[in-house]
C-alpha cells in the first residue's frame, strides 16, 4: 500500500469517526431535551420552553453553562483519578457506537465480535463510576459508586444470558448479521422480539438498571445519597458524566432495536429498509425509557438485588436452555443459520 | 413455608402495575399543562396583596404622611426609620427621612394598618428583585416614586377593600 492510499484511508476513517461522534452528540442534545419534555408532560408541566423555538436549544444553553463553570476539585481527592473517571465514562460510551450498524453496511468497524465488544465496553463503564466515587474521597460518592458497581454487575449477568439466546438463534456475534437474520418475509413478525418475547422486557428492564436510569437510579438516589458518585463533580467533568450516561441510554436503545426489533429493517415488508427505521425505533424506545422515568417509583436496594439475582437471572438462564433446545430441534424462528 | 400468593405473582410477572402506571402516565401526558408561563403570564393577585411599599400623595400632590411614626412603632421587624421636622415651605410637620429596610421587612402589613392617613401602603408589585443588597434599603424618595408609579392600582385596591375597613 503506497503512502497516499494509506493517508486517504486514515482520512476516511477519521471522517467517519467524526461524523458518528457529531451525529450522536447532536442527537443527544435533542434527546436530552425530549427526555425533559416527556418527563414534564407526564407531570403536567411544560418543561424547558424558553431557549430557542419551543426551548429546542435548551441543551446547548446547558452545555455552555457547564463549560463556563469552575471545576471544583476536592482537597482530599485523587486529582488524576478524579478527572479521569468522567473521561472514561464518556469515551467508553462513545466507543461503543463504532460497532453499531446504522444501515446495511453503514458501520464504522464491522468486527465479527461486535456484540461482545459492546458488552465488554459496557462492562468497563462501571470503572468510570467507581473511580469517580472513590477519588472524590467523600462518603456519599463512595457509597453511591459501590451501589452502582454492584448493580451494574448484577444486571450485566442477565443481559449476557439474554444476548446468548440471541446468539444461539443467529449463530453470529456480528451485529449486522444479527439484524440480517431477522430479515424475513413477515416484516415486524420475523424479528426476534416475537420468538424471544419475554427477553425483550427483561432486556429493557436490565438496560434501565445497567444505565442507572430510574427506577434503578440508586447510585444517585437524592433522598439518600444526594447525587451518588456525582456529588463532588461540577462543570465539565459533571457534563461528561451526564453525556456519558445519556449516551449509554441511547446506546441501549439502539442495542435493543438491533437485537430484538430488526435494526434498520422496515416493519412492513413492502416499505424500503433504511436508517430512518433504526432512528424511529431508537426514538420509540427512548420514549419508553423516559416514560418509565416519569411513572415508576425508585426501587429499594434489596428489591433491586432480588429482582436481579432471584428473578432475572433464573429467567434468562432458563431461556437460554429453552432456546438452545428449540434451536437443536430446528424449530423455525429460533435457528436462522 | 409461606403460601404463595399466585394472584400477586401473576400480576408481578405480567407487569400489571407498570402497565397501569403507564396508562395513567399517557393519560396525563396529553392533559393541558398546569404551568404558568411566568414572566409572560402571571397569576391573579388579591386586592389585599402585600408587596412592595409605597408612600402615597393626595390628588393635589400633597404628601399624605404626617410623620406620626405609628408605622415605625408597630413595625415588628423594626425595618422603618423615621425622622420628623417642620417643612421649610410652610412649617407643617413632615418626615425629613423615611427609610424602609426591605431586607428586614416581613411584609406583615401592620404599617399600612397603623397608618391613619393611608400614606404607607403595600402595593401589588412583587417584582423588585435587585442585584445588590444596598438597592433594597429604600429611602423616602424611592417610596414616593413607588407611590406615584402604583397610585392608580393602590387606590383601586383600597376602594375594593373599603367595606371591610
Amino acid at each position: 500500500m503506497d503512502f497516499s492510499h494509506g493517508f486517504g484511508l486514515i482520512l476516511l476513517i477519521t471522517g467517519q469517526c467524526l461524523l458518528i461522534t457529531i451525529a450522536v452528540l447532536l442527537s443527544l442534545a435533542f434527546l436530552m431535551f425530549a427526555d425533559r419534555k416527556i418527563w414534564a408532560a407526564v407531570q403536567m408541566r411544560k418543561g424547558p420552553n424558553v431557549v430557542g423555538v419551543f426551548g429546542l436549544l435548551q441543551s446547548f444553553a446547558d452545555f455552555l453553562k457547564y463549560i463556563f463553570k469552575e471545576i471544583i476539585i476536592p482537597a482530599g481527592s485523587d486529582k488524576v483519578v478524579f478527572l479521569l473517571a468522567p473521561l472514561i465514562t464518556f469515551v467508553l460510551s462513545l466507543i461503543a457506537w463504532s460497532v453499531i450498524p446504522f444501515n446495511n453496511g453503514w458501520v464504522l468497524t464491522d468486527i465479527n465480535v461486535g456484540i461482545l465488544f459492546i458488552f465488554a465496553v459496557a462492562g468497563l463503564e462501571v470503572y468510570g463510576v467507581i473511580m469517580g466515587g472513590w477519588a472524590s474521597n467523600s462518603k456519599y460518592p463512595f457509597l453511591g459508586s459501590l451501589r452502582s458497581a454492584a448493580q451494574m454487575i448484577s444486571y450485566e449477568v442477565s443481559i449476557g444470558f439474554i444476548i446468548i439466546g440471541i446468539l444461539i438463534s443467529t449463530g453470529s456475534l456480528n451485529l449486522s448479521k444479527i439484524v440480517l437474520a431477522q430479515d424475513g418475509s413477515y416484516g415486524i413478525f420475523s424479528w426476534y422480539w416475537l420468538p424471544h418475547f419475554p427477553m425483550v422486557i427483561l432486556f429493557f428492564i436490565s438496560a434501565l438498571a445497567e444505565t442507572n436510569r430510574p427506577p434503578f437510579d440508586l447510585p444517585e438516589a437524592e433522598a439518600e445519597l444526594v447525587a451518588g458518585f456525582q456529588v463532588e463533580y461540577s462543570s465539565t467533568p459533571f457534563l461528561l458524566f451526564m453525556i456519558g450516561e445519556l449516551m449509554t441510554v441511547v446506546l441501549m436503545c439502539a442495542l435493543i432495536s438491533i437485537l430484538f426489533f430488526g435494526g434498520w429493517l422496515s416493519p412492513i415488508p413492502l416499505l424500503p429498509d433504511g436508517i430512518f427505521w433504526l432512528v424511529a425505533k431508537i426514538l420509540l424506545l427512548f420514549f419508553m425509557f423516559s416514560m418509565v422515568k416519569a411513572i415508576v417509583p425508585r426501587f429499594r436496594y434489596d428489591q433491586l438485588m432480588r429482582l436481579g439475582w432471584k428473578v432475572f437471572l433464573p429467567m434468562s438462564l432458563t431461556w437460554v436452555v429453552i432456546v438452545a433446545t428449540l434451536a437443536q430441534f430446528g424449530i423455525s424462528g429460533y435457528v436462522r443459520w | 413455608m409461606n403460601k404463595i400468593d399466585w394472584r400477586r405473582a401473576i400480576n408481578y410477572f405480567l407487569l400489571k402495575d407498570f402497565l397501569k402506571g403507564f396508562k395513567l402516565g399517557i393519560k396525563y401526558f396529553f392533559r393541558p399543562k398546569a404551568t404558568l408561563n411566568y414572566p409572560y403570564e402571571k397569576g391573579p393577585i388579591s386586592s389585599r396583596f402585600r408587596g412592595e411599599h409605597a408612600l402615597r400623595c393626595y390628588p393635589n400632590g400633597e404628601e399624605r404622611c404626617i410623620a406620626c411614626k405609628l408605622c415605625e412603632a408597630i413595625c415588628p421587624a423594626q425595618a422603618i426609620t423615621i425622622d420628623a421636622g417642620p417643612r421649610e415651605a410652610d412649617g407643617s410637620r413632615r418626615t425629613t427621612r423615611y427609610d424602609i429596610d426591605m431586607t428586614k421587612c416581613i411584609y406583615c402589613g401592620f404599617c399600612q394598618e397603623a397608618c391613619p392617613v393611608d400614606a404607607i401602603v403595600e402595593g401589588p408589585n412583587f417584582e423588585y428583585a435587585t442585584e445588590t443588597r444596598e438597592e433594597l434599603f429604600y429611602n423616602k424618595e424611592k417610596l414616593m416614586e413607588n407611590g406615584r408609579k402604583w397610585e392608580k392600582l393602590i387606590a383601586e385596591n383600597i376602594k375594593l377593600d373599603k367595606s371591610f375597613r
